[in-house]
């Protein structure tokens, strides 16, 4: 990094503001976001198998917070982040095999997985209330 | 450089291990391995559970964790999710914050907040399966 100029004196482009939306930069942006998200998710996992384990008491905390209206809200967000990461991932292994870069194949699977993000929670529901 | 023209090595055996971190690849293979297997891992978690302990009761949740294949499962599930996760924050914070101070802290809780949370985890599932 010597003689490099400091990150603040670097000529930024006006790329954000400028940049018309499309659907294969939204799908990059909810991919780091429901993955952030997902580390919140993970950790409440976590918590809820230590609680499981501590006992009735512990884990009826637990269980109020899953039950309470924030907590199923938590939870829908929850399956809709996984159900994006999970499409969007294995979107991206694809890529990695060279295939559906063009930008009409990319712009498709895009659609498919943010589609599939809000199909999916539906789906979970439906399959709890109507089956099994 | 002043004796780069006398100097045996080839350019590349110059430049070697010399990248912005040293090492790259290794997190890069990591990351898509492990989401392979949370392809599976992770659509399995949310369908079991949602189907078994739909009333997020106690004993449901134990009788869930209780069942061997559920115990691997989700002990798998934990050490490999919050690994990718752990590889995924990683790549978030060395993009956006720039203060090396922060950047340090926040790259520690990275490595230790996933860890402790999954020997948390994992020794919670052993307890409730092998009991006190």
């Amino acid at each position: 990094m010597a003689g490099a100029p400091s990150p603040h004196d670097r000529p930024i482009a006006p790329h954000v503001s400028i940049w018309r939306w499309h659907v294969t930069m939204a799908s990059s942006i909810l991919h780091r976001v429901t993955g952030v998200g997902l580390y919140g998710a993970a950790i409440c996992l976590a918590i809820w198998l230590i609680a499981a384990a501590l006992g009735p008491e512990p884990y009826g905390f637990v269980d109020a917070v899953l039950s309470a209206w924030y907590g199923q809200l938590a939870m829908y967000l929850v399956v809709a982040s996984l159900a994006y990461h999970l499409a969007n991932g294995i979107r991206h292994l694809v890529f990695d095999t060279g295939a559906g870069l063009t930008p009409a194949d990319a712009d498709t699977s895009a659609w498919f997985a943010i589609l599939f993000a809000l199909a999916a929670p539906i789906g979970l529901w439906a399959l709890l209330t109507f089956g099994g | 450089m002043s004796n780069s023209e006398r100097s045996m090595r080839t350019p590349l055996g110059r430049v070697r291990a010399h990248g912005a971190s040293g090492e790259g690849t290794g997190h890069f293979i990591a990351q898509r391995v492990t989401s392979i297997a949370l392809v599976l891992l992770a659509p399995w978690f949310v369908v079991s559970v949602a189907l078994a302990v739909r009333d997020a009761s106690y004993l449901a949740a134990i009788d869930w964790i209780s069942d061997p294949v559920n115990a691997v499962g989700v002990i798998l599930l934990v050490a490999i999710g919050l690994y990718h996760m752990s590889i995924g924050m990683q790549e978030v914070i060395v993009d956006y914050i720039l203060k090396p101070s922060t950047k340090m802290i926040l790259l520690f809780l990275n490595a230790a907040v996933p860890l402790v949370l999954a020997v948390g985890a994992i020794f919670a599932v052993l307890l409730v399966n092998f009991g006190v």
